[in-house]
């Protein structure tokens, strides 16, 4: 014991006097966060647009008015034939363009309702999506008016925004983020900082040693360990106070979740450790392998349920899949834990394997 | 009882033979070299005696202990130097002892008097990190850390590589205070003039052991006919020697030539033919053969 | 015979801060000479060797290499000098013809020119058959001598070489020193750093560093004679002794 004693003490120093890293490893989730909420909303501000109709009229202008009333969007221009949508989209200055067809204004009441249509620079597919349920909202809240008192059809559009009234980002990359990060220091700095002192030759001192390599590797995961806790309080702390996205559900739930979801990621690096010999490896491995699936196949970015069913099927053996559905349960739904049962049930399977693979895996010799 | 016995020891790494059959003795209390340039197989060599990697075929018993079935127990008398200086740069002097105490389970205060005479160069700078230490000082340290368990034997794989003349020349007064403690030691080096400072050494080319004997009785062995010679001119006088009859091989040897010369071989000749070429200041005597002579002797056979 | 003078130092001082790296060395090396530059860990070798590369400005003094200015005409020296260490010489994942290129094509040698050289080159070594071989796949030894034969490809006036021999065999050692015996014959100087004694003894003259000082400078026969030394190790010795610095 006190063997391991003098491990982690050595690991501290190794992590405390490497300043560098660890102010990336403290910073990096507030930067993170800082991030994916303020600069990289996909939320809708001020957008471009620009109103097409051959024959203006009072009712066209009111919508031009709502729209430019909103903060959503900013009505740039008015065009006159359809020609010129070719032009503004491809000069960059209009992100959407609102065509009204002929005799609009007069069907506005009749029975068949009157058309229009949204024409959007659809090269970003996911702001363009939101581009038009914004427009159609607002279109939609005019045409009820208008219908109330003049009765008739009206403008027919339906939107509703479930689950996330606002639209608010935050709701989703929260848990994106959390399950990135610990993965990212858990996996990545325990394996790099294991075939560390493979390449430095230290490890050869240390299998001379009578030490069991068991503790020379678990005694690497300890500061880590302690680092994600930090990390994981960063993160709450963050999205509680600056981006307001609160703690719905039990903070003890959230919490044990996310202890299962380091230990996994931390027998992960381990297993990386025992495959690896140099610290270039050890980061080709966590991260290509671990990262680039984590970030894609996670739903943190794109939401597992519409991948085609291979990669549903890959993506259930990313932890940070059920980690971060886990956490939308908890955290952004509220619900209780025993909601979460299967995805905490897969975490500890993971964990389990890992270890049990890697100790099999742990040499008492150089090869 | 030996304390090291290797017998037929064979390893392979894909197609290159690292260890070609090696077999010798080491006696308890001895300090043993073993020479050769880098990629003749020391490490490996070392790595097997030290429990690190298994040998293909063959056996190698250390202090009595088998290396592939009492690994445990012979870790625990192993004092192990490898190649690179094997310490934590980004801690200090002191601490890096430390730790290796504490990872045999011991303390610096319980073994101290084992490393003084080594620690006292060290003394001075115990707070400065190790990466911050010069060549020597970090040869000192390594050294300090493989010894503070006390161990039975000291395996040091080319502790004098990368560091100045006067501190390898005070790491092998260090090892001959070691020796006197009763520590057997086991060194490997590429430099042939070390070879001399051994009990006995082991001539390795290619993974194999060309000769295993006391320097001295290597270097009175030495069946041929050596003779150094220097003029004015030695850039060019290195070929006109080889062409001169009766001279086996020549090569240069600091700032004279050696070459070794067959039956019949004309010394007065050689001079004439010299003075002839244009040389001046010729001389020429018949040589004592170093370890370094010895060793290009064999490798040539 | 007034022999030509490729590098002459003159009171070159190298002070980082209150710290004096090299003190005030002054020096000449010949056209064709084997120089060696010894002097232990932190004597200030390496900053005086960059210093006369026109890596690294003097602090005071006056440095001329191959005839250039050290301070003015660092990029003229540049292609005018080569450089072989043993850490770094050649790329391992590159072909032998492929490294020979790259360096040549470094010094802007025109297409035909390297593809002579090339061949003369490879026939010299007996490497004409490795032509294709991977860098990684030759022997250790022969690296060696296709570093040295790279650095020197494009007859520069001096080449540098950072401790050269140490670790080889015996026998490729030989060879090596050989090949500089050969390129000082045809003109090209020599100037080795190292800290191995036995290399100086291959040495014409060399010069040993104490605390950034230049304190002797001779034949290895004369100083061994001056010092009563059977070998350039115990000179070494006799002087190194007197050090108050390391690194």
């Amino acid at each position: 014991m006190k063997q391991f004693g003098a491990f982690i003490k050595k690991e501290f120093y190794h992590i405390l006097r490497d300043r560098r890293t660890v102010l990336i490893v403290l910073v990096m989730p507030v930067v993170l966060i800082v991030l994916f909420g303020f600069a990289l909303s996909t939320e809708v501000r001020n957008v471009d647009i620009a109103i097409l109709t051959p024959e203006p009229d009072r009712t066209i202008e009111q919508i031009a008015d709502r729209l430019d009333a909103s903060e959503y969007f900013t009505v740039r221009q008015w065009l006159r034939t359809p020609d010129e949508i070719d032009r503004v989209m491809k000069s960059g200055e209009i992100q959407m363009v609102i065509a009204f067809g002929p005799h609009f204004s007069g069907n506005v009441l009749t029975p068949d309702g009157s058309q229009m249509q949204l024409v959007v620079d659809a090269s970003d597919s996911n702001m363009a999506q939101s581009y038009v349920s914004y427009a159609s909202g607002i279109i939609a809240d005019f045409s009820r008016e208008l219908a109330a008192t003049g009765g008739g059809q009206g403008i027919e559009t339906q939107v509703q925004f479930l689950y996330n009234p606002q639209m608010k980002s935050a709701y989703n990359f929260v848990p994106g983020i959390m399950g990135l990060i610990m993965m990212l220091i858990c996996a990545m700095m325990t394996s790099i900082s294991i075939v560390r002192e493979k390449e430095m030759g230290t490890m050869e001192v240390l299998l001379v040693s009578p030490v069991r390599p068991v503790y020379i590797v678990v005694s690497k995961m300890v500061p880590y360990f302690v680092l994600s806790c930090i990390n994981l309080l960063t993160i709450l702390l963050l999205s509680v106070f600056v981006l307001k996205v609160p703690v719905a559900g039990s903070l003890a739930a959230l919490g044990l979740v996310s202890l299962i979801y380091i230990i996994t990621n931390l027998s992960l690096g381990l297993l990386i450790s025992t495959m690896a010999q140099q610290q270039v490896i050890a980061l080709m491995f966590s991260g290509l392998l671990l990262m680039v699936p984590a970030i894609v196949l996670s739903g943190m970015v794109f939401p597992v349920e519409s991948m085609p069913p291979l990669l549903q099927a890959i993506s259930c053996i990313v932890p940070p899949r059920w980690y971060i559905s886990a956490v939308r349960k908890l955290m952004i739904q509220g619900l209780p834990l025993i909601y979460a049962w299967k995805e905490t049930v897969i975490l500890i399977s993971m964990a389990v394997v890992l270890i049990a693979a890697s100790l099999k895996l742990l040499n008492n010799r150089l090869e | 009882m030996a304390a090291v016995t290797v017998e037929n020891i064979t390893k392979r790494y894909g197609d290159t033979v690292a260890l070609d059959g090696v077999s010798f003795e080491v006696e308890p209390g001895e300090l043993f070299g073993i020479i050769g340039p880098d990629g003749a197989g020391k490490t490996s060599l070392f790595r097997i005696i030290a429990t690190l990697i298994l040998a293909d075929s063959g056996t190698a018993t250390v202090l009595g202990f088998d290396v592939v079935k009492d690994y445990k127990e012979l870790r625990k008398r192993i004092g192990y130097m490898p190649g690179r200086f094997s310490l934590y740069q980004d801690m200090t002097v002191e601490e890096n002892l430390a730790f290796f105490a504490s990872v045999f389970g011991t303390t610096i205060e319980a073994n101290y008097h084992l490393v003084e005479g080594i620690y006292k160069f060290l003394e001075p700078f115990k707070k400065r990190r190790a990466g911050k230490l010069s060549g020597g000082m970090k040869q000192k340290l390594a050294l300090c850390c493989a010894l503070i368990h006390k161990p039975d034997i000291l395996y040091l794989d080319e502790p004098t590589t990368g560091v100045d003349p006067v501190s390898r020349k005070e790491f092998w007064e260090m090892l001959k205070q070691l020796q006197q403690e009763g520590i057997t030691i086991i060194v490997s080096t590429p430099y042939m003039d070390e070879a001399n400072l051994c009990d006995r050494i082991a001539l390795i080319q290619e993974g194999r052991f060309m000769q295993i004997d006391t320097p001295q009785r290597i270097r009175s062995g030495y069946s041929a006919l050596l003779w150094v010679v220097r003029t004015n001119r030695m850039h060019s006088l290195l070929n006109d020697v080889r062409a001169f009859p009766g001279v086996d091989y020549g090569y240069a040897f600091g700032e004279t030539h050696h070459f070794v010369a067959g039956e019949g071989f004309d010394p007065e000749g050689l001079k004439r033919y010299l003075r002839d070429l244009g040389h001046g200041d010729i001389v020429l005597y018949p040589g004592e053969a170093t370890i370094e002579d010895c060793y290009m002797l064999l490798a040539k056979q | 015979m007034e022999e030509e003078i490729v590098i002459h130092a003159e009171e070159l001082t190298k002070t980082f801060g209150t710290f004096t790296a090299v003190d005030h060395i002054s020096f000449d090396v010949r056209r064709g000479e084997v120089f060696g530059f010894l002097g232990a860990n932190g004597a200030g070798k390496t900053t005086a060797m960059r210093m006369l590369c026109g890596l690294s400005r003097p602090t005071s003094g006056i440095g001329t290499v191959a005839g250039y200015d050290i301070v003015r005409q660092a990029e003229k020296i540049k292609r005018n000098i080569g450089y072989m260490s043993q850490k770094f010489s050649l790329y391992e994942d590159l072909r032998v013809w492929e490294n020979i290129r790259l360096y040549a094509g470094i010094y802007g040698m025109h297409d035909r020119e390297i593809a002579e050289k090339t061949d003369a080159l490879l026939e010299r070594l007996h490497f004409t058959r490795e032509r294709n071989t991977m860098v990684s796949q030759l022997p250790l030894g022969w690296k060696q001598k296709l570093a040295f034969s790279v650095s020197i490809f494009h007859d520069p006036a001096i080449v540098f070489l950072d401790e050269p021999t140490g670790g080889v065999d015996p026998y490729t050692r030989r060879q090596f020193w050989e090949m500089i015996y050969e390129a000082a014959d045809r003109g090209i100087t020599v100037f080795v750093t190292t800290h191995y004694m036995d290399e100086a003894e291959y040495c014409d003259r060399v010069s040993i560093m104490v605390d950034g000082r230049i304190e002797v400078l001779d034949t290895p026969g004369n100083l061994k004679e001056r010092f009563g030394a059977r070998s350039m190790d115990e000179v070494f010795h006799s002087l190194a002794r007197k050090a108050t610095r390391s690194e």
